[in-house]
Order: structure tokens, then C-alpha cells, then sequence
């Protein structure tokens, strides 16, 4: 996040109502009657109630909530490929909702880009030519405009495809292709509207990891759609809760989990943030245990060769931790012949107990690597916690390693 | 029961009045009527030239030549030898010439059922307001029987060629205008909003992204559109338009099954070569 704000998008008072009745429609939302009120009396669809915020140059601005909720309307407001009813959108200042055709065409060209949910690719047109689609209709020529797409293209980390067609390709693989064509217009704004959300869990990670990598080298204003709160924990700078057409609550991810502004809000979070609930009870699996009061550097080794691991826990007779021992090191003191593993223990071993939170530990267990080992009051050893298996219970998967 | 006897008692409507009085008044446009006689007989004269100046060996190996072409991607042999004995048989038949005149109106009527047509098909996939209006017209024009475009036609360009292609344009048109609004009307709104989003005119947007994703449905009202113009050759020739569709109306005529029957057959050989020809033209295919 920036430190210096300057406002890049600003959203005033923006509505839309969809159907026939609108002005009564609109009476009726005034009054504080709610979507499905309204629906009733008139007949017409409230998408978007008065939306009020702004979003800073350079940062990743989520817009979440659930299906109906009104993100898809809002963002296409912002580019205006849905007419509001009322309010307006300020892009650097300049009012959209003023432009006449050529100016929004203009302003569609070069500082917006837009990615699809379902991709948008054109299924008659090679990857290439779909990348270079945005610079064709401005004029661009052929050989600038197809090293620009090309350029893209890397960037996403698409190459060796160029000829291929969309259907080719793996979904994961054209929303790449969806980006890089949005990308080659060197737009400053990307509208991303659910752009992960038809991808499989795996390809959704990598994608969004991707995206923050492009983000760090290109700073973007990313407006960024998602029904997935651990995405738009993950890669929001600032995240904005829609509900029934209507914003619930904008702030940091830090602001959203500690202070969530209402029960709604409440709800969502403890529904979808597993690492809140989850601890580390919940995800540690069995270590490899050495006993140091039977084992020497001999069993010690064969032992970690039948387990096949390249560290073991090193407790007492009662199961307290003592630390862990490195297989390079067992090896070597079973090649000098020596009878104690004591030397070779490394003590400073992180732990935490049963009942923390992984969202606590996550930090240190994604950039450490290390394995936090798990101990109650007594300093015994429970189990342990690694990388793989925080992700796969964040996921949603069942540890099914212990016990 | 009493409101039909009462429809009976009402004196019969002089619609048949009112329908000859429009085409009377059409009738004085003659400098109109006459210059469009003129452009249509001049595309007709142009494919009959080039038919007329084609050895029959060369028109052969040329047809040969543009399905194994179309097919590049996954030859049909079995057709190559059915269009090869087919156009032997014409030949050896004598039809060559009634053949090519067939053909000369059916590409002549074709095209211009796509010049109007595609354009037709466009604008009412843009404007409500011409599909509601275009809808019931091309409905009129595909279910009235097409006998009856012959008495206008002749009206209004005289006896031959001319009036037995503007009879096929009217019966052969709806399918290329319907199939056009619904390949446009198809296209997936997420691509409509990808060009839209970029920036795109609503030209752009028409020959970039809507034509190329209709092209098949597109394409498969032109084949249909090619296939009733063919319907049309009988008769079309009963005002004189030349060609297979005079043999067998003559065969009629003069009671003559066996006639009737050959030319009948070459006009058969001639549909399956047209319809398969267009039917490769629309799969799509693609550079690699
Ligand atoms: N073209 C439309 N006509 C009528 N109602 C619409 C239209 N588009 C969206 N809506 C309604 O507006 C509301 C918000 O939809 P949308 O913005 O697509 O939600 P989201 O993207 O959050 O799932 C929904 O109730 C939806 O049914
Ligand atoms: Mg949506």
C-alpha cells in the first residue's frame, strides 16, 4: 500500500436499478426499503445502492461478496460498460459519466483494461492475435504491436503458444492470455472481475501469486472481484464488502479480521477464514521421534532412512522435546564411530502449543520453512507443523497424517 | 356461428384488387425496374460467360480442384469421385449448358441474397425495432407458395433470366438474414463486453468479433439460401428463366418421364455438389 494516497478511481453516490419502474424504485431505496422489498413493490432489480469510495493509485482494491451481491454491476460502472442510474465515477479526476463515445473510447483504450471471468478470449483468433486485440483497434502497427503482446505475453509467463488457439490451452492458461491482454495495452487500471474464480484451486493460488509478482513490477490500480475471502486476504491492499447492493464495509485486511463492522461481516469471516479457526492442533501431523535415553547415532540413522526423512525429534523418556537432529549430521557421526548424538542436537527449535491460531504462525512457517514443533505445558512433544499442511487445511483438506 | 355468417354476409374484400392496383403503380417506375433488370442481367451474363468460355474438361478439374481445397484439411475422396462421375454424367447427358445457365441463377440469385441479405440479418440483431418488423416479413416471404412472386416478377422485369433470379432472391433470402441475426445474437456476452471493454467502435466490434464468431451459423443460411434458390429453378423457368428447370418442365409437358427424370437427376447431382462445397466452406478452420 501506498504511503502518499492520490486518488486514482473515486466512486460517488453510484447506482444502478435494473427494470422498469426506477424512479419508484429508487423513492422506495431512499426510504431505506432493501433489495428484495423493492423487488417486490416494483418489480425492478436494485444492482448497485449508492456506492461511495475510492481507490488509490497503485493499490490492489478487492471488491467482495456473494453471488448477486451487486461487484460485477459496480466495476462495470467503472468502465462503464453498464449505464449507472445515478452517481458518478471520477478516473484521475475526469468524470466518466460526462464523456461522450470517443472520449470513454479513448479512456477504454488507454487507461482501462479489463479481464473476464470466463476469459473472454475470441475463439477464432490465436493466442497472439487475442493479445494484441486491444492495440489492433487503436491503430497500432503490426510489428509494434506484436512485440507488445509478445512482451505481455512473458510476462504472464505464456510462451511458445503464440500460434495455438484459446481452446488449446488449459483454463488456468488463457486467463493468462486473458491478462496479457490487458496487459499489453499498458493500461494503469486492470477491472478484474472474478478472473480467478473459474480456475481450480491450484491454478487460482499460482495465479494469484502471479498476479502480486506482476503488481510488484508493474503498479497497477487493480480492482479485483472476488467471492473468496482468502483471496481477497491474500492479495488485497484493501477490501471492500458488498451485501444486497450496498457496501457493508472497506478496509485493510488487518481492519476487516479485527474489526469487522457488523455481524454480517462477522459471519463471512468466520465461515471462510479458516486460519482463524483452525490451530495448530488441528493441522500438526507425527514427527519422527528419536528417544536420545535408547538411541544412539546408528539406530538413529536407520531409523530416519526407514521413515525416509531428513530430520527426527529428539525427545526424553517423558517425551519432552530436546531438538532435532540433521540426517548430514547423523552420517557423519556414524562415519567417525562415535556413540552419543548430543553434539549433533540442534535446541533452537520453534514451538508453539495445541491452541494458536495457524493464522498466528503462518508468517513465520511460509518464510522460515521451518517446521514448528507443537508442545503442551509439560514441554512434550505433540506433533509437528509444516508448510504443506497448513496450506492444504487452509484449502480445506482434512489432515489425516496424525493419529 | 353467427359472427361467420356474418362474415360471410360482408361483401369479399378486393384484396386481389388492392394488390393489382400497387403493382400497376409499381409498373410506372419502369426507369427503376429497367436498370435493375440491367444490373441483374449483368452479373448473370458475366458467370454465363465465364461458364460459356470454360472447356467443360477445365470447369471439371476446376470443381475438383476447389473441393479438394476446401477439404485440405480432411479429404473426402468419395465426394472428389461423386462430383467427377456426376459432371461426366451431365455431360454425356447433354445438360452441360442447361447446367451452367442452373447454375449462373443460382450463384446470381445467391449472391445477391447475401449482399441484401447478411446486411438484413445485422441490423436486426442491432435493432429490436427491425426484428420485430423484419420477422414477419421473412416469414411471409418463405411460406407464401413461391409460384406467386412469378406474376409481379414478370410485371415488373418482363420474361427471362431477370424475374426467375428476383423470384429465388425473395423465396431464397430469409435463411441468410435469419441465420445472420441468430449467429450475431449468439455470440457470447462476455466477448461482447471484451471488445467493448477495449475500446473497440461498433465497427471494430461487428467485423472483429460478432461476423468472425457467427460465420458458422452465417454460412449455414447461405447453403440453405443456395439450396432453395435451387428449388426455384422449375419454376423459375415456367417465365423463361433457361436452364435444367426448362428440361423438366418441358418433360412435363410433352408427358416425358425419361426426360424428366434425367434432367431432374443433374439438377440432384448439381444440389449435393453446391451443398457440399458450401457446407466445407463453413466448418471453420484454422492456421496450424
Ligand atoms: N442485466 C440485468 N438485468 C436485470 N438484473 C440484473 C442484470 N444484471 C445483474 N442483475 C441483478 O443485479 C444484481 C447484482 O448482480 P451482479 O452485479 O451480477 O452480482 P455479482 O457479480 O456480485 O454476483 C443481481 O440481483 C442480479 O440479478
Ligand atoms: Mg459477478
Amino acid at each position: 500500500m501506498s504511503t502518499n494516497k492520490s486518488t486514482k478511481v473515486e466512486v460517488k453516490n453510484l447506482t444502478k436499478i435494473f427494470g422498469k419502474r426506477i424512479a419508484k424504485a429508487k423513492e422506495l431505496s431512499s426510504q431505506g426499503k432493501d433489495k428484495s422489498e423493492i423487488l417486490k413493490e416494483t418489480g425492478a432489480t436494485v444492482g448497485v445502492d449508492r456506492a461511495d469510495f475510492k481507490i488509490y493509485d497503485g493499490e490492489i482494491f478487492v471488491i467482495m461478496g456473494l453471488s448477486g451481491s451487486g461487484k460485477s454491476t459496480l466495476v462495470r460502472m467503472i468502465n462503464r460498460l453498464i449505464e449507472p442510474t445515478d452517481g458518478e465515477v471520477l478516473i484521475d479526476g475526469e468524470n466518466l459519466m460526462k464523456m461522450d463515445k470517443k472520449k470513454l473510447r479513448e479512456v477504454r483504450r488507454k487507461k482501462m483494461s479489463m479481464v473476464f471471468q470466463n476469459f473472454g478470449l475470441l475463439p477464432n483468433r490465436t493466442i497472439l492475435e487475442n493479445a494484441e486485440y486491444g492495440l489492433e483497434i487503436q491503430g497500432v502497427d503490426k510489428d509494434t504491436r506484436e512485440k507488445k503482446a509478445k512482451d505481455a505475453l512473458e510476462t504472464v509467463g505464456i510462451t511458445g503458444y503464440n500460434d495455438e488457439y484459446p481452446d488449446q490451452l488449459s483454463g488456468g492458461m488463457q486467463q493468462r492470455v486473458g491478462l496479457a491482454r490487458a496487459l499489453a495495452n499498458d493500461p494503469e487500471i486492470l477491472l478484474m472481475d472474478e478472473a480467478f474464480s473459474a480456475l481450480d484451486p491450484l491454478n487460482r493460488t499460482d495465479m494469484q501469486d502471479q498476479l502480486l509478482d506482476i503488481q510488484e513490477r508493474l503498479h497497477k490500480t487493480i480492482i479485483f472481484i472476488s467471492h473468496d475471502l482468502n483471496e481477497a486476504l491474500k492479495i488485497g491492499d484493501r477490501i471492500m464488502i458488498m451485501k444486497d447492493a450496498k457496501v457493508i464495509q472497506t478496509g485493510t485486511p488487518e481492519d476487516i479480521l479485527t474489526h469487522p463492522a457488523n455481524e454480517y461481516v462477522e459471519n463471512f469471516i468466520e465461515n471462510v477464514d479458516r486460519s482463524k479457526v483452525l490451530t495448530a492442533g488441528n493441522v500438526m501431523i507425527r514427527p519422527m521421534t528419536i528417544n536420545i535415553e535408547k538411541a544412539g547415532p546408528r539406530l538413529t540413522l536407520n531409523m530416519m532412512k526407514a521413515n525416509e526423512v531428513s530430520t527426527a525429534y529428539i525427545v526424553n523418556n517423558q517425551r519432552k522435546l530436546i531438538g532435532v537432529v540433521d540426517a548430514n549430521d547423523v552420517i557423519k557421526l556414524v562415519r567417525e564411530k562415535k556413540g552419543d548424538i548430543t553434539p549433533i542436537i540442534q535446541t533452537k527449535v520453534p514451538t508453539t502449543d495445541e491452541d494458536t491460531p495457524i493464522s498466528d504462525l503462518m508468517d513465520d512457517i511460509s518464510q522460515t520453512g521451518i517446521p514448528f514443533a507443537v508442545i503442551n505445558d509439560k514441554k512434550q512433544l505433540k506433533g509437528i507443523i509444516v508448510r504443506g499442511a497448513v496450506l492444504g487445511a487452509l484449502a480445506g483438506n482434512e489432515v489425516s497424517d496424525f493419529e | 356461428m353467427n359472427s361467420l355468417l356474418l362474415l360471410g354476409a360482408i361483401a369479399k374484400l378486393p384484396l386481389a384488387d388492392w394488390i393489382d392496383n400497387f403493382v400497376d403503380w409499381l409498373v410506372q417506375f419502369t426507369g427503376f425496374f429497367n436498370a435493375v433488370t440491367n444490373f441483374i442481367g449483368a452479373i448473370n451474363n458475366a458467370f454465363q460467360w465465364v461458364f460459356d468460355a470454360l472447356p467443360i474438361w477445365l470447369f471439371i478439374v476446376l470443381v475438383l480442384a476447389l473441393t479438394y481445397f476446401v477439404n485440405r484439411d480432411k479429404q473426402n475422396w468419395g465426394l472428389l469421385i461423386f462430383e467427377f462421375l456426376g459432371l461426366l454424367l451431365i455431360w454425356n447427358l447433354n445438360y452441360w449448358r442447361d447446367m451452367t445457365q442452373t447454375l449462373t441463377l443460382v450463384l446470381t440469385s445467391s449472391l445477391i441474397a447475401l449482399v441484401i441479405g447478411i446486411p438484413l440479418g445485422i441490423l436486426m440483431a442491432k435493432s429490436h425495432i427491425a426484428e420485430v418488423i423484419l420477422k414477419p416479413i421473412l416469414d411471409f416471404m418463405q411460406t407464401m407458395p413461391a409460384f406467386v412472386y412469378l406474376i409481379p416478377a414478370v410485371a415488373l422485369f418482363g420474361i427471362g433470366m431477370v424475374p426467375g433470379i428476383v423470384a429465388s432472391v425473395i423465396f431464397a433470402m430469409p435463411p441468410t438474414v435469419r441465420m445472420t441475426n441468430m449467429g450475431i445474437r449468439e455470440v457470447p456476452d462476455e466477448l461482447i463486453e471484451a471488445a467493448d471493454s477495449f475500446g473497440s467502435t461498433e465497427w471494430q466490434k461487428l467485423f472483429k468479433v460478432e461476423l468472425p464468431i457467427a460465420k458458422t451459423s452465417l454460412m449455414a443460411g447461405v447453403n440453405q439460401s443456395m439450396m432453395l434458390s435451387l428449388s426455384m429453378v422449375v419454376i423459375a423457368s415456367m417465365i423463361g428463366a433457361m436452364g435444367l428447370g426448362t428440361e423438366v418442365y418441358f418433360a412435363v409437358g410433352r408427358n416425358d418421364a425419361g426426360n424428366g427424370f434425367a434432367a431432374g437427376l443433374a439438377i440432384v447431382i448439381l444440389a449435393i455438389i453446391l451443398d457440399r462445397l458450401t457446407q466445407s466452406l463453413t466448418r471453420t478452420r484454422r492456421k496450424n
